[in-house]
Parts: C-alpha cells; sequence; structure tokens
C-alpha cells in the first residue's frame, strides 16, 4: 500500500511540475506578444538596485517591461553603447557620466530630453548634462573633490595653500606625520586632482561662450595665471609638497597610515578613510593663488538613445520616474554620490560627508564634456609632471609650449 | 622512413580492403543514435538562429547561414564526404574567428569608421534634425491626448489656459470645442495604442500657427507637448541643410558630413569607404611621421633585444638544470617556471610599482633607499622594460630548451666525445645547431610576439616618459602598437577605426615579412638533420 502511496504522490509531483511548466510556457507566448513594449535599460550594479523599486512601478503602472542590463560603469559601457546604439542592438535609456556626452552627441547616439522640471536640479548638473544648447541626460549624481583633513593632526582649518603647507611641515618637523600634504600624481601627473588649486590661480582650462557652455576656441589654461602656476608647481617639486611618484593607490595609504594631515580626494575614497577610524573634516581646497579655488564636479545621469524603437516610453521613464525624490535618494543611498535634485540633495544633507562635498561641489564647474578636452589631457598631465618632477626647465616656456601644442592639436 | 618503404614483399598488403570495408560497415546503434542527436541539437540551434535572423531582416548573414547549414547536414549525411566531416568543425571556426575578423579589418580600413563617422547617413540625418530642435525658451507644457480619425494621428492639446486646440502633422492648431480628453468623430489612443505606434507619433510635428517660424509642438512622452523650433531644415531634394537664422546651406561635401562653404561640418557624420585615405594619413601624419623612425627603431631593437635575453637565459637555465650533476634540479625548474603563470598584463603592473622610484620595492628595500628614477629616465625605462620582459619571458624559452635538449640523443654527443670534442665544442657545434632546428620557428613566432607587446609596454610605462618639448603624445618606450593606440585612439576626431585598422594591416605586412624572411633562412638549419 505504502508503495502505491508514494508512487501516487510521485505521479501528482510529476504532473503538477508539468502542468507549471506548461502554464509558464504559455506565459511566455503572451510576453512575446507584448515584446514591443519592452525597454532595455543599461546600467550599473549600485544603481541597478537602486532603481528596481521605481522598475516594478513603472512596469505596473504602464503595462510594459523593464529589461536592466547590468554593465560595469566605465569606458567600455560608453564604447558599446557607441558601436551598438546605431545597429539598433543598444538599449533604450543608458546611465553614463556627463563627459561622455561630447562623444556621445558627436556620434549621434544620444536623443535630446525634454525635462518639465529642469529647475528642480542643481544647475551645475543641468548644465553639465547639455551640449550646444540641448539638454540630454537626465542628472542623478553629483561628485567631485574636495580637502580632506586629520582632525587629530591639524585641528583647524586654513585660509590659503601656503599656510595649510606651513602647517603640515610643522606637523612634520614635529614628527607627528612624513608628508606635509599628499595628492595622487603619478608619471603623468593629475590635472584632475590638481584642478582646484590650479584655478585658485585664475586659469581654467577653457572660457566660457555667453550661455555658460564651453568655448574650445578659448584656451584659458596659457594666461598670466597659467605660468604662474607652472612657477609654483616646480616650486613645490623641489620642496617636496607634490610628488609623481605617489599615485592614486600611495596617496590614499598614506593618509590612512596617518603619515600626513592633508589629501585632496573624492567621496569614492571615503569608505577606507571611515575603517581606518580616521577623524576628518571636509573642506575646500585652500587658495593658493588668491582666487577661489574650483574643482571640477562630475555628473552621471541617464540618456535616451538615439535609436530607440520606444522613444516616448523611454522618455517618460527618465523623466517622469527617475526624476523623482525617492529613486534620487535610492541612489544617493547605494552610492554616497549627492544627489542632482534639489529635494533629495536638501534631504542627503543629513549626511555631513555629502554636505560637505556638496558644498565644495557647488563653488566647481562641470568637467568639460566638449570633444576639444581629449586634446587637453596628454599634454597637460605631461606637462605638470615634467613641472613638478624638476625636468621641464624654464617654467613658463613649458606652460605655453603646452598651450601652444593643444591649441595647434584643437585646431586640427 | 624510406628504409622501411624499401623493404616490400615480406608480407601480402591487406589495409587497402580492410579500409574499404569499415567504410561501408554499418554504424552500430549508439553510433547512430549519437549522430542523429548531434544532428538535432546542431539544426536545432541553426534553425532557431536562423529564425532571429530572418526577424530582424539580416539577409546577407541569414543567406550565408542556411548554406552554412545545408552544407553542414550535407557533410554529415552523406556517405561520401569522409574527410570534410574531420576538416568542417575546424574550418567553421576558422571562418568565424580569423577569416572573418581580418576580411573586415580589411574592410574597415577602407572606411572612415570612427567617432563622428559611426552609422548610416539616414542616422546622421535623423540625429542633426533631432539636435536642431530646440524647445522654445519658457514655452508651456500642453495637455495631451492622441486622437486618430481614418488612420491618420492628431494631437487633442489643452494648453495650461484650458483652451482644447487640435493639429495634426502639417495641419495648424484649431480651436475645437472639447474636454481635451476627446472629440466627436475621432477615436482616442489608450496610452498602450500609443506605445504600439511610437516612432509614428513620435515623428508628428503640429505647426502652432500658419507661420512656421511659429514654431511647432511635438510630444517626447505621449502625454504632454511642448513647443519646439527648428534651426536647421532638411530639404531632401538638394540633399542639404539650411540653418534658419543665418541662412547658411550645409551640403553633401563628400566626405561623410554635411558642411558649409565654409567647411564647418554639423555632427554627426556618417560612413563611407574612403579609398586609401587612411593608408595615406598612416604615412603622412604630422604625429606620426615625426617620431615614426625612432619609433620603428625601437620596436624593432626591442622585440630583437627580448628575444635575445630570454633566450639566452632561458638556454643557460635550461642547460644547468639539465645536467645530472645539479642537485634539486625539480625545485629549480618549478621556481624558474613562476613567472611564467602569471597573467602578464598583471605582472607588469606588478613591476610599476617595484620599480616606483621613491616607493617601490626595488629601490627602497633592495638599493637601501636610492633614487633611481626607472620608470621615468628615457634609457632606464628602455632598460627596465627590456629587464621586465627578460623575467617575463625567460620561463617560456627555458621551458622550450628543456624539452628539445632531453630530446638529443645521448649516444650523439657520447660519438662526438669519443671523437675528442670538449664541453664547449660539443655545445656550440652539435646542441647549439640541433637545438636550434626546433627552436628557430619559435624564436621567429617570439619575435612577432614582441614586436606587438601591447599588454607590456602600456601597464609598465604607458609609452612614457615623454619628452613634452616634442609637442606630439609619443614617448620613449613607445613601440609600433602603443604609438598606433594612441594616434588612432586618443587624437582628435576621438576614436578612428578605419586609421587603427590600417595601420593593423601594415603591421601585419612588416611582421609578415620578417616571419617569412626568418623562415626561408632557418630551413638552411634543416639541412642538418
Amino acid at each position: 500500500m505504502t508503495v502505491n502511496i508514494r508512487n501516487l504522490i510521485r505521479a501528482g509531483a510529476i504532473a503538477s511540475v508539468a502542468a507549471l511548466a506548461l502554464a509558464g510556457c504559455s506565459g511566455g507566448g503572451d510576453d512575446t506578444a507584448d515584446s514591443e513594449n519592452t525597454l532595455v535599460v543599461w546600467v550599473d550594479a549600485n544603481r541597478a538596485e537602486a532603481i528596481k523599486d521605481v522598475v516594478s512601478d513603472f512596469e505596473s503602472e504602464n503595462d510594459v517591461t523593464v529589461t536592466l542590463v547590468q554593465k560595469e560603469f566605465g569606458d567600455t559601457l560608453r564604447e558599446d553603447f557607441i558601436k551598438q546604439a546605431p545597429t539598433g542592438k543598444g538599449p533604450d535609456v543608458v546611465v553614463g557620466a556627463h563627459d561622455w556626452l561630447g562623444s556621445w552627441v558627436q556620434n549621434g547616439v544620444v536623443a535630446p530630453l525634454t525635462v518639465d522640471n529642469a529647475g528642480d536640479f542643481e544647475e551645475v548638473a543641468t548644465q553639465a548634462m547639455s551640449y550646444e544648447g540641448q539638454q540630454y541626460g537626465l542628472p542623478v549624481s553629483i561628485e567631485n573633490v574636495a580637502l580632506i583633513r586629520n582632525t587629530d593632526l591639524d585641528p583647524s582649518a586654513h585660509d590659503t595653500f601656503d599656510e595649510m603647507i606651513a602647517a603640515g611641515q610643522g606637523i612634520v618637523s614635529a614628527g607627528q606625520a612624513e608628508f606635509p600634504f599628499i595628492v595622487q600624481l603619478g608619471p603623468t601627473a593629475d590635472p584632475y586632482h590638481l584642478y582646484p588649486i590650479q584655478t585658485s590661480f585664475g586659469a581654467p582650462v577653457f572660457g566660457t561662450n555667453a550661455d555658460g557652455s564651453y568655448n574650445p576656441d578659448d584656451l584659458q589654461l596659457a594666461n598670466a595665471g597659467g605660468d604662474e602656476f607652472a612657477a609654483k608647481l616646480a616650486e613645490w617639486g623641489s620642496t617636496g609638497v607634490l610628488n609623481i611618484n605617489v599615485d592614486g593607490d600611495i596617496a590614499i595609504e598614506t593618509f590612512v597610515d596617518k603619515k600626513t594631515p592633508y589629501i585632496i580626494t573624492g567621496p569614492w575614497n571615503l569608505e577606507r578613510i571611515k575603517e581606518a577610524g580616521i577623524n576628518y573634516s571636509i573642506e575646500g581646497v585652500p587658495s593658493a593663488g588668491g582666487e577661489p579655488s574650483t574643482p571640477f564636479v562630475g555628473v552621471q545621469g541617464f540618456f535616451v538613445s538615439a535609436k530607440s524603437n520606444n522613444a516616448l516610453l523611454a522618455n517618460k521613464f527618465v523623466v517622469s520616474y527617475l526624476g523623482t525624490e525617492e529613486v534620487q535618494t535610492a541612489i544617493f543611498e547605494a552610492g554616497k554620490r549627492a544627489p542632482a535634485l534639489k529635494s533629495a540633495f536638501e534631504a542627503a544633507q543629513s549626511d555631513p560627508d555629502v554636505a560637505a562635498f556638496g558644498e565644495v561641489g557647488a563653488a566647481g564647474v562641470p568637467q568639460p564634456s566638449i570633444p576639444a578636452m581629449g586634446q587637453v589631457w596628454g599634454d597637460w598631465g605631461a606637462t605638470e609632471a615634467a613641472l613638478i618632477s624638476g625636468t621641464a626647465g624654464d617654467t613658463t616656456a613649458a606652460w605655453q609650449a603646452m598651450a601652444a601644442s593643444i591649441t595647434a592639436k584643437i585646431a586640427g | 622512413m624510406t628504409q622501411l618503404a624499401g623493404a616490400p614483399g615480406t608480407t601480402p598488403a591487406p589495409p587497402a580492403p580492410a579500409v574499404r570495408r569499415r567504410e561501408k560497415a554499418p554504424l552500430s546503434l549508439s553510433g547512430i543514435l549519437i549522430k542523429i542527436i548531434a544532428l538535432s541539437v546542431l539544426n536545432a540551434i541553426g534553425v532557431y538562429a536562423l529564425f532571429v535572423l530572418f526577424v530582424a531582416g539580416s539577409w546577407l548573414v541569414f543567406g550565408l547561414g542556411v548554406a552554412t547549414l545545408l552544407v553542414l547536414d550535407w557533410i554529415y549525411l552523406s556517405r561520401r564526404a569522409l574527410p570534410a566531416k574531420y576538416l568542417a568543425p575546424g574550418v567553421f571556426f576558422l571562418v568565424i574567428f580569423q577569416i572573418f575578423v581580418v576580411v573586415y579589418t580589411g574592410y574597415i580600413a577602407f572606411t572612415n569608421y570612427g567617432d563622428g563617422h559611426n552609422s548610416t547617413k539616414d542616422d546622421a540625418i535623423n540625429a542633426i534634425v533631432a539636435k536642431s530642435l530646440v524647445r522654445v525658451e519658457d514655452s508651456p507644457a500642453y495637455q495631451l491626448t492622441v486622437v486618430q480619425q481614418l488612420g491618420t494621428f492628431s494631437f487633442l492639446v489643452t494648453d495650461p489656459d484650458g483652451e482644447v486646440s487640435l493639429g495634426g502633422e502639417g495641419r495648424p492648431l484649431e480651436e475645437v470645442d472639447s474636454d481635451g480628453t476627446s472629440l466627436d468623430g475621432y477615436e482616442t489612443l489608450s496610452f498602450n495604442d500609443i506605445l504600439n505606434n511610437q516612432e509614428a507619433i513620435s515623428a508628428i510635428s503640429v505647426p502652432l500657427t500658419d507661420n512656421p517660424s511659429d514654431g511647432a509642438l511635438r510630444t517626447p512622452d505621449g502625454t504632454s507637448a511642448f513647443l519646439y523650433e527648428s534651426t536647421l531644415l532638411y530639404d531632401e531634394a538638394s540633399d542639404s541643410f539650411t540653418d534658419q537664422a543665418t541662412g547658411t546651406v550645409y551640403s553633401d561635401a563628400g566626405n561623410g558630413e554635411f558642411a558649409s562653404a565654409e567647411g564647418e561640418a554639423l555632427t554627426p557624420g556618417w560612413t563611407i569607404t574612403v579609398g586609401f585615405d587612411n593608408f595615406v594619413r598612416a604615412v603622412t601624419d604630422e604625429s606620426i611621421r615625426g617620431p615614426l623612425l625612432g619609433v620603428v627603431l625601437w620596436t624593432f631593437a626591442f622585440a630583437f633585444l627580448s628575444v635575445a635575453t630570454t633566450f639566452a637565459l632561458g638556454l643557460f637555465l635550461a642547460i644547468v638544470f639539465n645536467d645530472s650533476r645539479m642537485r634539486g634540479r625539480k625545485v629549480y625548474r618549478v621556481l624558474a617556471i613562476l613567472p611564467y603563470a602569471f597573467p602578464s598584463f598583471l605582472s607588469a603592473l606588478v613591476w610599476a610599482g617595484l620599480l616606483n622610484p621613491q616607493f617601490g620595492f626595488v629601490n627602497n628595500v633592495l638599493l637601501g633607499g636610492a633614487d633611481v628614477p626607472w620608470l621615468t629616465d628615457p634609457t632606464l625605462a628602455k632598460i627596465s622594460i627590456l629587464f621586465v620582459n627578460l623575467w617575463l619571458g625567460f620561463p617560456y624559452m627555458f621551458l622550450v630548451c628543456t624539452g628539445a635538449l632531453q630530446a638529443i640523443p645521448d649516444d650523439v654527443i657520447e660519438a662526438a666525445r669519443v671523437d675528442g670534442a670538449r664541453n664547449w665544442g660539443i655545445f656550440r657545434l652539435i646542441k647549439l645547431p640541433l637545438l636550434m632546428v626546433s627552436l628557430a620557428p619559435l624564436l621567429i613566432s617570439s619575435f612577432a610576439f614582441n614586436f606587438n607587446n601591447f599588454n607590456l609596454i602600456y601597464m609598465l610605462t604607458a609609452g612614457g616618459p615623454r619628452d613634452i618639448s616634442a609637442g606630439v603624445n609619443v614617448g620613449a618606450t613607445d613601440i609600433l602598437i602603443t604609438l598606433v593606440y594612441k594616434v588612432a585612439f586618443g587624437a582628435v576626431a576621438g576614436r578612428d577605426y578605419g586609421l587603427a585598422s590600417a595601420f593593423a594591416i601594415i603591421i601585419f605586412i612588416v611582421v609578415a615579412t620578417v616571419s617569412i624572411i626568418g623562415y626561408r633562412r632557418t630551413r638552411v638549419l634543416e639541412d642538418i638533420n
């Protein structure tokens, strides 16, 4: 008897599994009938997790399917999108950084976006997502570098860079640290991290047009402030304030080992500093040249593909769903980068680190996304490295030669 | 072999009939089953792929797919195609992974494919049109209901003052009597209907008035409409864009972009074939012509010295560890192979850290805090590159030399000793020539590999250090392939796949020529056998 019952149960189990499988198949059939209304979104792991709720809301409210494809955030994503969008196999919506926008527009792979409430976003974010007068992306997060100070080694902030270095040297000679100050450089320097110092001499990369966009024909690097900055780089190089042997890993390690009181870095290194149990304060980089120091601000957001077959749906998803406060807050909590929506930004101020980085970033400028910027990095970094390592010879000549070379390359 | 063939008649010759019999023998049941299953799986995958291709409308690939599947089926069902059964899988993958790549690279080398020219002309026109539509500043958002009559879509819009109007493609807005959600005689589209007609609806532009310069209403999301102005107008007849504000005409310039008479181009452009332009540019481009000679010399020096040093060290160690008087040979052999076990780009990164002038292990610990600029001085950087490549490459040479040494018969050596040869003489006159017979082809392929050793250069020095007075972005340790990378992927117009492919072909020709000459000369060595 028992054997029979077991067989019966087994048969029942098999039948129900088969029924389920059949049901699953027929369900799948229904889905394919509706497959025209599927939105494909390329997103990185952090943000994929953060937007899950809003995706399921969007699916049920509009009776559509959203497929999230996880991609590593970086150059591969940017390149894949350029290559795949024209073939029609790309996504409808893609996450990206604002400084990729220039090449995306140049390749015609992103579509302009109409955001009804552009004023609700931080101005720097909206500006960064715009190109040649058109807005292309919906901004979600803002990031920038700032000065992080070890408050145990130096409890007080300083007004100028020189004062800070003097204080740092005092700490070093007291034997409490090894380096008066640290910033990541490496063999080709790091113009991005040095930019707040450079701008305090009044030497941005490009001048701006009336509408706030960058003008590639107006290279400001070579102005008088630039020469002054070049001379200072050489001086700091010889006195050991700046050191091209310090790369990113060495820089953050030196700081968490309490071998230096100050570091210029971004929110991506905060986790390590917290883990090391260091008491810190986040503030703007003190001015070295007398003018305000403005870091580059990087903005990340979502873009709609120019080749999307679901343009209306994609637009609705990006503008009406990803632009809401709850989504911006969720993405902020996943990545700890300041939200771009003003209301979410204000709510995030309860996190003192975000508030501090955000305050520094509010004084910043968006990193140029014009294609001409691609011509700047190479010469800029190589020249800074040569100045710091003392191999550049006459500082003004080297700086002006760099500017001339960049101008020639932009002119093509 | 000739001696064996010269001994006939000892046995009758049975093999020929045996082979014929085996060919005709029926397959066993399990054999047939496996064949049926394997063929069904192959066909299932193939047919599925064909369905996908059919739906996607890629007819060329679809045709190739049908042909391939039929040929494969014929080969495995036929009784006559025995050699093809063994060759087919190899040929199939050779075509996909080698021949297609080579042919495609060749094709790209004759196009301007790259940043700014990465799609078709239609895509470019659409992108320029979309770019030139600018939302009229401070224009209000209109509430939108899409309605249709006789298959024609119309916009039923409610402006912020509550006034309801109707308009369609080319039909300016007219006030109508409606509540803004439906209209007599028209069918209101549900959101799902709108989604199913997205392309048509997003293309509709409804003029605000009879005057086109007042702008037109478009919808980005199907539920609201905004007023847009077009700054550029495309004229299909003359195939040109006209700037509404300045009157500038941009026409097809023949080089894959729309340009004005002054040469100002609109972005994006599109991909066209450009003939030998890329090859001409590859040898005339200012940023290449200047540093080219130095880079080519260093590339040859680097590839040759890398092979020479690794071979010398590998051979030396192989001989030493092959000597029976050496104790603990196995341990040494394992240690010598270790560098081979790490991925080379990882090792290069680690070495870049070890050679850091201030914080690196080499200077800090081994040299007691010396400040030797290993990677930032032009000459030292070259030496460091060669040294690291020696560390990376000698295990391979050690392995092949050990194998080749052990293959040399002992009696040959003994015979030489009997003839009175000393150790050095045995090595120089007997072992080395015998080794070279089997190793020369490996040395040539090793040369070809190092000629294009992008990983090592890029991870260790990134081509640096750079001479900042030179103005071109080329450093002291750049070899051809890293120069190509910098020129093709870091230059003015961004990525230039056409130029990169042209370079790839040129480098291929150089490497192939060197290799062919090398192989020709190694045939002389085979006379030793």
